[in-house]
């Protein structure tokens, strides 16, 4: 029932956002948008609504806080990967890192962060939450251990998607 | 003033995105052809996204009020090419190297062996 409300409400705030034309609504948007949010909300409630812990205000600002510093690491991606694309000096290679993550909006979080930032990209996930990645430029000194630190391939993202996961 | 902002946007938006499929033709294999694919895209696809919503807001600033429609839903869109685009990446990423093809000129590859 919680799940079905909380999924109605994000359903109806959509509807409000995507619908606003600088007036305020009409009666008629009003009564179809909560007819449309309950149908969707109801449909969507076991997809959208897993558990609570993002309803934590908590989570929200750690979220708002990683934002830049991952704003900052994507530019430094981008041009990293236009050098590499302009000169063609790559060193692929797929690693494996283990950032010790249980939740699965943890682990979704860092797959989507390490995509989109400096030369590297999650191939895979396995059943202990391990993630494969494959990445543009390896350094030598990442290969010489076995549980390999994920301070250069990653810098410190997964201590970022704990706080905000787990 | 506002359109010279507007227009440096686009521009380095749809440079960054000329980058990408520059990468795409240079680069040896499905891995590292999605490395360019996926970030150089994505970071174009924000600049050129800044662009139209700065155009909305500036003509619903100057009075057009439904411009402003284009300045939220652009916003969504934003936020759905920053969820999907990495989701994507890693969906063809996994595909590729579960049919078997490897890296080429990969200096090392923990996955090898692990899924077939």
């Amino acid at each position: 029932m919680l799940a079905f409300i909380a999924s109605t409400v994000f359903c109806f705030v959509m509807w409000l956002l995507l619908t606003f034309n600088g007036n305020f609504w009409q009666t008629d948007e009003l009564v179809a948008g909560i007819v449309m949010a309950c149908i969707a909300g109801f449909a969507s409630r076991k997809i959208l609504v897993k558990d609570f812990k993002l309803a934590n205000p908590k989570r929200w600002l750690f979220i708002l806080a990683y934002l830049p510093r991952f704003f900052y690491e994507m530019a430094k991606a981008n041009f990293d990967v236009a050098y590499r694309v302009l000169t063609g000096r790559i060193n692929p290679g797929i690693v494996k890192i283990s950032p010790g993550l249980k939740s699965d909006v943890a682990i979704t979080t860092l797959a989507n962060s390490i995509t989109l930032t400096p030369g590297t990209l999650s191939v895979d996930v396995d059943e202990e939450k391990n993630l494969y990645i494959h990445w543009i430029n390896v350094k030598e000194e990442v290969l010489k251990k076995m549980p390999r630190d994920y301070k250069p391939i990653c810098s410190n993202f997964p201590d970022w998607a704990r706080r905000i996961g787990e | 003033m506002i359109w010279e902002i507007i227009y440096i946007l686009l521009g380095i938006g749809v440079a960054f995105n000329v980058l990408a499929s520059i990468g795409l033709l240079r680069f040896p294999d499905v891995y590292t052809r999605l490395h360019a694919g996926t970030k150089c895209t994505t970071f174009g696809s924000i600049f050129i996204c800044l662009a139209a919503m700065i155009y909305g807001l500036w003509k619903w600033h100057v009075g057009d009020k439904q411009m402003i429609a284009i300045t939220i839903h652009t916003f969504f869109a934003l936020i759905a090419i920053l969820l999907t685009n990495p989701t994507g990446a890693h969906a063809i990423a996994r595909a590729a190297h579960r049919s078997g093809i490897k890296p080429v000129k990969a200096v090392v590859d923990d996955l090898e062996g692990k899924n077939v």
